[in-house]
């Protein structure tokens, strides 16, 4: 189990908040929206943190303009993978940015094992650091 | 008094700057001109078109004296011009302070070395500060075309990037400096380190003193740091990361220090403003070169920038730094306790964030500035600031900062970690509210008493904090708006 505040990796913007609920989550993605980002839905089994490219639940909704829609997608996304990590990631196109703008877990397994800090002694007093998360020792879609 | 020309104007002696051809006011400043603004207090008697010309001369070509060598090149060319002069308002008769000017000097692109900010300065803030003509001078904007930005680097780094590595999007980011400053041994220092990153910082910081002491040297700091780092990378399944201060007397050991935090794996590197112009750019080459982010603490420049008559405004220095490299800079809280008008600090922000920053004079902004797509620096806001003011700080600072809180995480009555994990709570529920479109700044006390129900580190920390402000006026204000902006 992790030892840290909830138990719980922390990545993303609201993972120190309780679970979000879905008018919390509409609310985040009409913001989303007001700001033109295109807001894409992703999972992953592999919470390590720098694992950068979670699965796509489709494309990013560059063209849907309703936040129930998109309320929607992440709830299809949930049913399909009730046991991953889910984001929401939006994405702002404008000159200057051209990078996610928002990243927020609303999916997460019931338990999160965590990570094994894995150190190997090298020259002098230096160490080589491995951070490895315990549960991609088992095969893709097995691990939670 | 006009412009001389030709065999009069060489004539061996001494005639006014003015007449020397630094003066002219029907002088339409080229696209790729650097202009430089000054506000300028003459000496008593002192012409103030003449005082500017002065300026104009000691920082281009002039000397003392007239030169018949000057006459071998394109001296016309070479020559600052100064092109307007206006009284400050609020200064001269009838008010407080004695009459000052500002000057509108423009230079020639060919005056200055591409890519080096210590070529740039030495014209600039070179001699003509201790010029006798003038009482006082202050540097308080430049101008700087796109022509002459395309020679520098830029940030190593840059905002967008930094949060693509770090994977952090859509709010601050959460650093705290280590305390005590001075006195921890490599070991206990690692431990602070350690407890703020696992409650729920991003990064913790060396302070600007902080280099290789008796009680601790650097590669001491720097492997148990690194082991604190990568302990709460594990324990939070986040990116986090320790600035460590690669500060020191010379460029080879600031190499070899910035080559072991490399080493060790560290995503970020800090160095002080005091290492100069050249170390500074030297060690953003380095770090665009070996993937890591560069902080940039600002000691010292309040020694100059702080005085509104003498010295040189920090926007100046925020834009010189962008050009230099850096990727992180100091550069104001509003709330805290340091130094810091509101509008003043909105231009430091935007000068750091913008791709192009529009004319504002009440931001002391004199100038449009096109950035040339070079990248943004991330501002840091540091010194004095707690979880009771987040609503305030994301208010006047917006997203794109680093929030310091070091006695704000490290002073907390429960610990460390509680002091960071209050932080991210009020953090993340005020970012959360505004997402929503609350009106945070007014409902902000009463959303953090709400987030404060079910964490009772944010508890104890409004308890704590809750009635700390530092009430002082602002000395370095902006000249154009009609009512002084009020400290909060």
């Amino acid at each position: 189990m992790m030892t840290n505040h909830g138990n719980r990796i922390t990545q993303g913007q609201f993972s120190f908040l309780p679970d979000l609920t879905d008018a919390q989550i509409t609310a985040q993605i009409e913001y989303a929206l007001k700001n033109n980002f295109a807001v894409s839905v992703e999972y992953t089994d592999d919470p390590h943190p720098r694992n950068t490219y979670w699965e796509m639940f489709g494309m990013p909704m560059f063209d849907l303009k309703d936040a129930a829609g998109i309320m929607m997608e992440i709830n299809n996304c949930r049913k399909t993978f009730p046991h991953h990590y889910i984001r929401v990631t939006a994405f702002n196109s404008v000159r200057g940015v051209e990078s996610p703008a928002m990243s927020y877990i609303v999916n997460r397994p019931k338990n999160e094992p965590g990570f094994m800090l894995q150190r190997t002694e090298t020259r002098g007093r230096q160490i080589q650091y491995t951070t490895r998360a315990y549960v991609t020792d088992k095969p893709a879609g097995e691990r939670h | 008094m006009n412009k001389l020309s030709g065999k009069e104007r060489y004539k061996s002696g001494v005639i006014p700057y003015k007449q020397m051809g630094y003066w002219d006011a029907d002088y339409v400043p080229k696209d790729t001109d650097v202009i430089a603004l000054f506000r300028i207090t003459p000496q008593p008697g002192v012409d103030h078109e003449e005082a500017a010309a002065a300026v104009a001369g000691e920082s281009s070509t002039a000397t003392w004296t007239v030169v018949w060598t000057d006459r071998l090149t394109a001296c016309e060319l070479y020559r600052a011009k100064a092109y307007r002069s206006e009284l400050v308002p609020n200064t001269g008769p009838g008010t407080k302070t004695e009459a000052q000017y500002f000057a509108y000097i423009a230079y020639d692109m060919d005056l200055f070395e591409p890519g080096s900010i210590a070529n740039l300065t030495a014209s600039i803030i070179g001699n003509v500060f201790g010029f006798k003509a003038v009482k006082a001078l202050r540097l308080e904007d430049m101008r700087i075309p796109v022509a002459y930005l395309k020679t520098f680097q830029g940030p190593a780094t840059g905002v967008i990037v930094e949060r693509e590595r770090l994977d952090k999007f859509g709010r601050p980011l959460l650093g705290a400096t280590t305390k005590p400053k001075l006195g921890l041994s490599g070991r206990n220092y690692g431990r602070v380190v350690y407890e703020a990153l696992k409650g729920g910082l991003d990064f913790v910081k060396d302070d600007e003193n902080i280099n290789s002491q008796p009680f601790m040297h650097w590669r001491d700091r720097f492997l148990y740091c690194m082991e604190g780092v990568n302990k709460a990378q594990a324990e939070t399944g986040e990116v986090k990361g320790h600035y460590l201060n690669v500060t020191a007397g010379t460029m080879e050991e600031m190499y070899e220090r910035a080559e072991f935090a490399k080493e060790l794996g560290s995503v970020i590197i800090m160095i002080d403003l005091v290492i100069g112009y050249t170390a500074i750019q030297t060690m953003a080459k380095w770090a665009r070169k070996n993937d890591m982010i560069l902080h940039l603490h600002r000691a010292g420049n309040s020694t100059y920038s702080r005085q509104k008559n003498h010295g040189m405004n920090f926007r100046v220095i925020c834009k010189w730094m962008r050009m230099a490299g850096v990727d992180h800079i100091h550069a104001g809280t509003v709330v805290g306790k340091l130094e810091g008008d509101p509008l003043m600090i909105r231009g430091f922000y935007d000068t750091l964030l913008d791709t192009h920053t529009p004319q504002k004079l009440e931001q002391g902004l004199f100038f449009e500035q096109d950035w040339a797509s070079l990248n943004k620096v991330m501002p840091v806001a540091s010194g004095g600031i707690h979880a009771g003011q987040m609503h305030q700080l994301i208010h006047y600072l917006g997203e794109d900062v680093v929030l310091q809180f070091g006695g704000g995480t490290i002073g907390h009555p429960m610990g460390i970690q509680a002091g960071a994990i209050a932080n991210r709570v009020a953090l993340e529920t005020m970012i959360l509210a505004r997402n929503e479109g609350r009106d945070y700044m007014r409902e902000g006390p009463q959303i953090l008493e709400d987030a404060a129900k079910w964490c009772s580190p944010l508890k104890a920390a409004l308890a704590t904090w809750k009635d700390i402000t530092f009430n002082y006026d602002s000395t370095d204000t902006a000249d154009f708006v009609p009512v002084a902006t009020p400290a909060i």
